[in-house]
């Protein structure tokens, strides 16, 4: 199976019921009701979409309405557009550098969000277009009870060096020590952070440290700064993607668990308040279950038959 | 980050104080708000749709009290009908066989091992010990993460056999021969739409006959919680559910869901990454977060109760006119102290946690105030000036205290007047309980 027979899969669900549920919507009609446009709101809430999205969207095709009367096929193609208009533009994979030094990539995220694996996947991906590659895993959830062991497992499966520390020590000399490592050896450099809450000041401050480290090392900052989303997070998304934004200025977002039945539509509002790129998506365990982001495939994916 | 629900009630229906009971249209209005915060906080839109519906009822038929703003009357009836739906009562763990055993589940990263670790010490606090079992063979050092957590609660953890359904088999008898009083299964987590996986906890429940089948689940999940703990309730029968990550500032609207989902008791929630930090679960507290009010309401029913509203007024009409005296000061000690301890009246406020250590709204100094106040005179109270040397030497021999205190309390009260009267003046009208009882 590839990963885009993974994602379909995965989507499955998700695709099923919005496009099922807003036919049935629809009811016999060609037109729209009040009735109709609610239960269409409704779905696009169903699918975390932020109610004020949901209220936009909808309005969009009221509005079509008020020109013409429109059919089932049409209101699917306006609200697919309607989407696709708020998340295109932004798509962009992994920016490795050009120059001497190793590319850093810094990956934060809330507990649990996927970050360890994602970054297994994101070096698996790397791996298979470049398999001499130097990729350097560094171990700073120094935090989490085997946080590294998991990490030094990956690192294998990845063939990656792994720099760590023990459990405890400070997360950012892990990194300055992966730094000197990766700056002899070049390459990558994965930067693997604990879980934290965005609303924990001392947390959010350790992150900000690493990142202070690698500026003070190396003269800038990591070249990527990625937030971890779970796709089943609600509109906490959004407080987690403004935070993690302001402490690390973030350049891109990976949506995990896209496997699952969330279809993550609070990226939405968050590519409406911070217009940054949702890079990569995860549909999977395995270091193969990842996915370059495109937004016409994440719509079609979502609405097709 | 959210505007505060209730200001935007108290905006929207400003004009109906005191006016005897809602309008049909006043409460349509503050419920597509009301409407719009359960959404934001993840309520599943079905259930808030059909909270709507029995809200607006009770909603009409209830008076608007003078003593709060309309606003919050109808907010207090969504949190009535939220506690409802979530359950008045407390839940706790029902362990009958020996050993016990608990088994845990839920999706990917939802806080299933940690919550194994957590109840251990919750148990081993009350005099049980339990075994870990390593029922996770699929996430890289998933059982080693377990291992350390066992070390650090130094409890044992059981882990043999290659598959998960042997390795639950064989961990009821080591249990006995051990002396473990429960035994906690941590199992990896899965989607409930992956029937293989979904089928190997059917099993491992064949096999252990749990005591509890504890849901964990993220409480910044969205909409899909609905689907996620039906699915896992229809093919396990869920005793309970454990919510977690409850120490961010996620509103848990999935509580909501899971509990109309599946009808199951929350039994704890997570709010640390800590093993001590394991709650309790509160329905009211809750109900209350998710309408984004801190524990606001409960307050306010506090003040409701223990508040004469015509003492109130009175007061602040004195204050109006600076007219405001000792006795004035005694009598509204008095109401503060009738509603309960202050450290209680602290917590329930947002912030309020942080306002604690500060305060300077001690128990103990409201109490002494209030026995210095009593050893006064009727004259001395309503004409403060006419305290010299001698009558404080009286009121503090009076009140068991030295005149120190006397004096501290009569300062404490041109304080108090001060900060009473810029607040009588700049709002028009003066309430009691002052500036803390206002919304956010
Ligand atoms: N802030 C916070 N973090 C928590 C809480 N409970 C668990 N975590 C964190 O959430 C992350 C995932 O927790 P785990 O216990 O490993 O979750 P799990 O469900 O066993 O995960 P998998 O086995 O990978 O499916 C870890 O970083 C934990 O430290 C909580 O109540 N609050
Ligand atoms: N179904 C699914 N599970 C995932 C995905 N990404 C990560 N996970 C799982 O989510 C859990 C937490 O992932 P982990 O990488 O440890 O998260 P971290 O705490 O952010 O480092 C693990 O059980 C992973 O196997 C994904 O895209 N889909
Ligand atoms: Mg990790
Ligand atoms: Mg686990």
């Amino acid at each position: 199976m590839t990963w885009t027979d993974r994602l379909r899969n995965g989507l499955e669900q998700t695709r099923n019921r919005l496009t099922d549920s807003i036919t049935q919507a629809l009811g016999q009609g060609g037109k729209l009701d009040r009735e109709e446009l609610e239960r269409i709101e409704e779905i696009l809430i169903s699918a975390d979409v932020s109610a004020p999205i949901a209220t936009e969207l909808v309005d969009e095709l009221s509005s079509h309405r008020k020109t013409r009367g429109i059919g089932r096929e049409e209101v699917l193609a306006i609200l697919k557009e309607g989407i696709k208009s708020r998340l295109s533009g932004y798509e962009r994979s992994l920016s490795l550098r050009n120059d001497s030094q190793p590319t850093v990539i810094l990956v934060a995220g809330v507990n649990g969000s996927g970050k360890t694996t994602t970054i297994a996947k994101l070096a698996a991906h790397l791996r298979e277009d470049d398999p001499t590659m130097s990729i350097t895993f560094a171990a700073a959830d120094t935090f989490r009870a085997a946080a590294i062991d998991q990490l030094d497992i990956w690192a294998d499966r990845v063939d990656a060096d792994l720099i760590k520390h023990r459990i405890g020590a400070d997360p950012s000399a892990v990194v300055f020590d992966a730094l000197e490592h990766a700056r002899r050896r070049g390459g990558v450099l994965f930067i693997d952070t604990a879980g934290r809450l965005h609303t924990k000041h001392n947390l959010m401050e350790e992150l900000q440290k690493i990142n202070r480290t690698i500026v003070k090392r190396l003269g800038h900052k990591p070249d990527e700064r990625l937030l971890i989303l779970d796709a089943t997070t609600g509109q906490n998304g959004i407080c987690q993607a403004i935070s993690f934004h302001t402490a690390i200025d973030l350049t891109g977002v990976v949506l995990t668990k896209l496997d699952g039945t969330s279809k993550g539509g609070v990226i939405l509002t968050i590519q409406k308040q911070l217009a940054l790129p949702i890079m990569y998506i995860g549909v999977g365990e395995t270091k193969d279950d990842l996915h370059e982001f495109v937004s016409d495939q994440f719509v079609d994916a979502l609405f097709s038959t | 980050m959210f505007d505060s629900l209730s200001s935007k009630l108290n905006t929207i229906l400003s004009h109906l104080r005191g006016k005897g009971k809602l309008s049909e249209a006043d409460v349509n209005a503050a419920l597509r708000e009301i409407r719009l915060a359960l959404l934001e906080a993840d309520v599943n839109y079905k259930v808030v749709k059909e909270l709507m519906a029995s809200v607006h009822e009770r909603a009409i038929a209830s008076e608007v009290l003078e003593s709060l703003t309309p606003g919050q009357q109808v907010v207090k009836v969504v949190r009535d009908e939220l506690t409802e739906l979530m359950g008045e009562e407390r839940v706790g763990l029902m362990l009958a066989n020996k050993p016990a055993v608990i088994m845990l589940v839920g999706l990917q990263g939802c806080g299933k091992t940690t919550t194994a670790a957590k109840l251990a010490l919750t148990l081993k606090k009350e005099g049980k010990k339990s075994v870990l079992v390593a029922a996770d063979v699929y996430r890289p050092a998933a059982v080693e993460q377990l291992r350390k957590l066992g070390e650090e609660l130094g409890l044992p953890v059981f882990e043999q056999g290659s598959s998960p359904v042997q390795i639950v088999s064989g961990v009821r008898d080591w249990a006995e021969e051990n002396l473990c009083d429960v035994v906690i299964i941590d199992t990896a987590g899965r989607l409930q739409i992956d029937q293989s996986m979904m089928n190997e906890l059917v099993q491992l429940k064949e096999v252990t006959s749990p005591d509890e089948i504890l849901l964990v689940a993220d409480a910044m999940t969205g909409q899909e919680a609905v689907n996620i703990a039906r699915s896992f309730h229809e093919k396990l029968s869920l005793s309970g559910v454990v919510l977690t990550k409850l120490d961010g500032d996620a509103r848990g609207g999935a509580a909501l869901s899971i509990r109309a989902a599946t009808g199951c008791p929350i039994k704890f929630v997570g709010v640390g990454e800590k093993l001590p930090e394991l709650e309790a679960f509160h329905p009211k507290r809750m109900a209350e977060r998710i309408l984004g009010m801190g524990d606001m309401l409960s307050l306010i029913e506090q003040a409701e109760s223990a508040i004469d509203q015509k003492k109130a007024e009175e007061i602040a009409d004195r204050i109006r006119k600076d007219r405001f005296t000792l006795q004035d000061f005694h009598d509204q000690l008095q109401e503060m102290r009738k509603m309960g301890p202050i450290s209680q009246i602290l917590d329930k406020l947002p912030g309020g946690g942080r306002l604690k250590g500060s305060a300077n709204v001690d128990e103990q100094e409201l109490d002494r105030a209030l026995a210095i106040l009593r050893s006064m005179t009727l004259e001395e109270r309503l004409n403060p000036s006419i305290i010299g040397g001698s009558r404080k030497k009286r009121i503090a021999r009076g009140s068991g205290v030295r005149v120190r205190d006397v004096n501290w309390i009569l300062s404490r009260f041109k304080e108090a007047k001060r900060a009473i009267k810029f607040m009588g003046t700049g709002r028009g009208k003066s309430k009691f309980p002052p500036e803390f009882l206002q919304m956010r």
